[in-house]
């Protein structure tokens, strides 16, 4: 190698390297590092959060219309078999509460009558598990925007971290899909009460992410800062499953 | 190598739901389009198999995204040199004499006839083999790309138009499906021809950049 090769050479890293820099720095600034954006697959993930936020930010999830409704309705997985839940569901969930903590001006905890007097959205989307399964529903319920707004989230936040009553079960997303019209707190599909099997009495719909992120039987939300404080900081209880906490493919 | 990682987590991506769909939605509720006759790593998936896999779904979905992006980002820098340094005009797109049904068929039955490459084809590519790798390089991998792209529900909520012109998400995943088994006999069959034709002095011409090595050193 000659001195001009190792001259030229030096100068490609380093401008390569700055460029990284950079880049990293923006991404940092405007909120586009993932939480699971350490480890082997970080690069990837970082790479396909970022660039998906910055094509999606606005966008509207594809609505359907009513012939489309998958039939007969699919419900994937088994209700919690926990005595309170049980104990819930024998009490026609009168006794749920969703409980609004964190980062908010007024802390608040809703039942699910209080909910259903607010504010309704009702849409037709496809709701895909990473699997390869998907069906198509008519989702109800209240924009999670509504709530958080009636909370008074304060201007620092950045995430809102949602608890299953199965709290080994337990996610987040950003203010991005947070205040997005479409994420809702689901508590009716296809004209009529959400099902146990489809996550009832409350589920968080997020229609531009895949099903995980959809964690049902919630009650608790909680607006962050900081994922660092939850679990083992990976934003979800996904990653130390081995998924990603960004599920927008 | 990026393909073989994408084809080995793709495999454990499938093998938690082998069941294929067309259209936009698609369950063990509704009538498949085929079934792969393998077991799959969710129990509740009816394959009649008595038992399920071990699930990797996690880490096959991690990587097969980071190798996407690698693939794609050396992919898209090979068209862009290709385009520029005359790779494409020179190697890839038919010679000007080349360019008809006569030429097609008797390269056909040259093929058939497993003749092997005659010395001067030994400097560049014959009519099958350009055809077969454009066919590759701009119509099977852009399709690839896209019809995973299509699958990803928040691309579909900013292009809602790419899912909707392939029929759907799951005619997408379908698409994703056919098209990387294409790829894969791709390889094979590459693979194949390669030894065919002498795997130590081909792969030296890879690496080297130059042919006929063999003759020089003998």
């Amino acid at each position: 190698m000659n001195r001009r090769k190792l001259i030229t050479t030096g100068l490609a890293a380093a401008a390569g390297a700055s460029g990284l820099a950079i880049a990293g720095g923006l991404a940092k600034r405007y909120g586009l590092i993932p939480p699971d954006s350490l480890g082997p697959y970080g690069p990837g993930e970082t790479l396909t959060y970022a660039a998906q936020r910055i094509l999606t930010s606005h966008s509207m999830a594809r609505e359907f219309s009513p012939s489309e409704i998958s039939k007969p309705p699919f419900a994937n997985g088994e209700p919690p078999k926990t005595e309170a839940f049980q104990r819930l569901q024998a009490g026609g969930f009168a006794d749920w509460r969703l409980a609004v903590d964190g980062m908010v001006a007024r802390p608040a905890s809703f039942s699910i009558a209080e909910l259903k007097s607010r504010p309704s959205r009702s849409q037709i989307t496809h709701l895909a598990c990473e699997e390869g399964w998907s069906y198509i529903a008519e989702w109800k319920g209240v924009p999670l925007s509504h709530i958080l707004d009636a909370a008074g989230i304060l201007p620092q936040a950045k995430y809102v971290v949602y608890f299953s009553i199965d709290r080994q079960w337990w996610d987040s997303v950003d203010m991005a899909d947070a205040l997005h019209p479409q994420t809702l707190i689901a508590y009716g599909m296809n004209g009529a009460e959400l099902p146990v099997g489809n996550g009832g009495p409350l589920r968080l719909r997020v229609p531009r992410q895949l099903g995980y992120k959809n964690v049902k039987y919630i009650t608790r939300l909680t607006v962050t800062d900081n994922l660092k404080r939850f679990g083992d900081g990976l934003g979800s209880s996904s990653p130390a499953a081995g998924y990603a906490w960004y599920a927008g493919i | 190598m990026c393909f073989l990682a994408l084809l080995g987590t793709g495999v454990e991506i499938v093998i938690s739901h082998p069941r294929f769909y067309w259209g936009e939605a698609g369950n063990v509720n509704t009538p498949a389009l085929f079934k792969l006759p393998i077991p799959a790593s969710r129990g509740s998936v009816p394959t009649g198999y008595g038992y399920v896999l071990p699930d990797q779904n996690g880490w096959s979905r991690y990587l097969h995204f980071q190798t996407a992006w690698v693939a794609v980002f050396t992919g898209f820098l090979y068209v862009i040199f290709s385009f520029f340094s005359g790779h494409l005009r020179r190697d890839l797109l038919p010679r000007k004499g080349d360019r008809s049904w006569r030429v097609f068929y008797s390269e056909i039955r040259n093929h058939l006839r497993f003749q092997r490459p005659s010395e001067e084809e030994a400097w560049s590519y014959n009519l099958l083999q350009r055809l077969t790798y454009l066919i590759v390089i701009f119509v099977l991998f852009p399709l690839v790309i896209w019809t995973g792209l299509a699958m990803s529900p928040a691309i579909a909520s900013t292009f809602p138009a790419t899912v909707t012109v392939l029929g759907g998400q799951q005619s997408a995943r379908t698409i994703h499906f056919f098209v990387s088994v294409f790829l894969f006999l791709f390889l094979l069959i590459h693979v194949l021809m390669i030894c065919l034709a002498g795997l130590k002095s081909r792969m030296r011409a890879m690496i080297t950049g130059r042919a006929g090595a063999d003759k020089e050193l003998a």
